[in-house]
């Protein structure tokens, strides 16, 4: 119950301090597009639709993510908030495992009203409906899950700062993973072992973006679904183990 | 150790590592603390003391380097001494986006109070800080006396055993010192036990059962104020004499330590009681008429300065 008060308060923070007015922006992005694509291209529009709407969800989201992420923590240091929860009953991981779930209930409204304003879009362009793109939000959510994990081990052992650039290096490389494995298996011993390190340990992120099978209509394997599910709660779920493990062992000075 | 000791600490120490290159530095050293059920206990010390160390190390917000400490005869960061706790830290900053009552709400959820009881206790403790009516204003709109005010209410959410302030009169104003101290002394009648820091010593002197003096990291003093007061102070008399004939000045002169002589008036600083007993069978005898006699006990501040001094030598008078 304890982490739920503590979600429910960072949910109830993110919303005043108006967060979701990125929602506008994306509504007008695209009620602005669909006018647009349907005034200029020729077929494909709504192709055309379904990508933008699902790059700018994950862009949305994943600043979201990031910039939020890494302040859950930090902040509540900063501003010494940290010092009436912690001398409470509530262990250490528990604060963290509040700060981090109401970030994400935060993701998920979001996510929910900019899939709700594209289905609208979609139904007005008279696009077609496909269940691919219901797993493609699940796994765009995914994602989510995993950059909010990340950000907030970083928060809780360095900057704010530093723990932007962390966060957003290893959401590009994260998803140039694949591509940097096989460059380095054209390289020499001590090249091919760094790049191979580096694709076993950060998080293969491009395993979330189905977008490409959505707009052509490819089919994704129900055990590919399955594992890519599993894949990304496990990395999210060692991640807070990781964050508890730094986060139980640090002074709050 | 006895189910009264309510906070016990010993040998606590604490280095911090500072800079790039780690440079230790000891910010408390060896600290063996009692404080027992039911007493204000003050703990005193100039700014950098070591007195918000100890009491985040109490807090289990920071953790010692070395050395032990209780709280209700259990290790730091026990759960179940947790909940008999509460804590106002140094110049609070809570939640600004949340109203007064939301705020205590919140606080109440983590020790898992709900519903009416909860809404009860909210109301009862905006009523006793005396913030009712801020009960819906959202905490960035409240000036620091009343962030001090619902921050309190926030340490007794729980209704604690242990109140552990630290600074809790630092930056208010005359009147919010004295709200202050009455809640302090009102919280003590109710049979809490209250350990707090503070630098205003006046303060102190008036709350406090017993103080322990903090300078450097290392304790100077500890006991009750009368005692720590009385050891150290060289107790004077004033008398002030009104009407004194020539020869009864005379007689009087010798016996005191500072004599002046201001129109009729006459004020003697006496050293002591066999001083102040042969003065006043003097002015009887000269026929002279006693103004005031007033005992001059030397104060928590002046034992406090001497302690400073004492420690370091560089800081002498007019430096």
């Amino acid at each position: 119950m304890r982490v739920l008060s503590i979600a429910f308060n960072t949910f109830r923070e993110n919303l005043r301090e108006k967060l979701l007015y990125n929602l506008l922006i994306f509504a007008l992005l695209m009620i602005g597009s669909s006018v647009l694509l349907t005034r200029l291209t020729v077929g494909e529009w709504d192709r055309l639709i379904i990508d933008l709407g699902l790059s700018s969800m994950n862009l949305f989201g994943i600043l979201i993510a990031i910039f939020v992420g890494i302040s859950l923590v930090s902040k509540e240091i900063d501003k010494k908030t940290i010092f009436t929860i912690i001398s409470k009953p509530v262990p250490r991981y528990e604060f963290l495992l509040g700060k981090y779930l109401g970030l994400v209930v935060t993701l998920l409204i979001n996510t929910a009203v900019m899939a709700a304003g594209l289905f609208v879009v979609m139904a007005y362009l008279k696009a077609p409906f496909t269940p691919m793109l219901l797993k493609a939000l699940g796994f765009i959510f995914l994602e989510f899950l995993v950059i909010t994990a990340v950000a907030l081990v970083f928060s809780t052992f360095t900057s704010t700062t530093l723990s932007a650039i962390f966060t957003l290096a290893v959401y590009v490389v994260g998803h140039l993973s694949t591509d940097l494995k096989l460059f380095g298996d054209k390289m020499g011993d001590a090249g091919k072992a760094i790049l191979n390190a580096i694709y076993y340990v950060l998080p293969n992120l491009e395993r979330f973006n189905l977008k490409g099978h959505v707009i052509h209509h490819i089919d994704v394997p129900a055990t590919d679904l399955v594992l890519t599910t599993a894949y990304g709660l496990t990395y999210a779920a060692f991640l807070l183990l990781l964050a508890s493990i730094i986060f139980q062992r640090r002074d709050f000075q | 150790m006895s189910t009264d000791t309510i906070i016990q600490t010993e040998g606590l120490t604490k280095v911090f590592k500072v800079g790039f290159w780690s440079r230790r530095v000891t910010v408390l050293e060896g600290l063996n603390l009692e404080v027992r059920r039911g007493e204000v206990f003050g703990f005193l010390g100039p700014n950098g003391a070591g007195k918000t160390t100890t009491i985040k190390i109490l807090m289990d917000l920071i953790y010692p380097t070395s050395g032990h400490a209780t709280l209700f005869g259990r290790p730091i960061g026990d759960n179940q001494a947790k909940a008999r706790l509460g804590f106002l830290p140094e110049t609070p900053y809570f939640y600004d986006y949340l109203t007064a009552a939301e705020f205590l709400q919140f606080y109440g959820h983590l020790f898992s109070l709900r519903g009416a009881l909860l809404e009860q206790r909210v109301t009862e403790l905006l009523e006793l800080v005396g913030m009712s009516h801020a009960r819906n204003l959202q905490l960035r709109k409240f000036s620091k006396g009343m962030l001090q005010r619902v921050g309190i209410a926030q340490a007794l959410i729980n209704d604690p055993e242990l109140v552990v302030l630290d600074e809790p009169m630092s930056g208010l104003d005359p009147v919010g010192r004295k709200e202050i101290r009455d809640l302090i002394l009102r919280l003590k009648e109710s049979g809490k036990t209250i350990f707090f820091s503070s630098h205003i010593l006046h303060d102190a002197e008036l709350l406090c059962d017993r103080v322990a003096i903090i300078l450097k990291g290392r304790m100077v003093a500890c006991g009750r104020v009368s005692d720590l007061v009385g050891q150290s102070a060289t107790q004077s008399v004033e008398m002030v004499v009104e009407g004194l004939s020539a020869e009864g000045l005379e007689h009087l002169r010798p016996l005191a330590e500072k004599f002046v002589t201001q129109g009729s008036q006459v004020l003697a600083v006496l050293k002591n009681q066999q001083q102040v007993v042969s003065a006043l069978e003097i002015v009887r005898s000269a026929k002279g008429e006693l103004v005031s006699l007033t005992p001059h006990k030397s104060s928590l501040e002046e034992l406090f300065i001497r302690e400073v001094k004492g420690l370091e030598p560089g800081l002498r008078e007019g430096q």
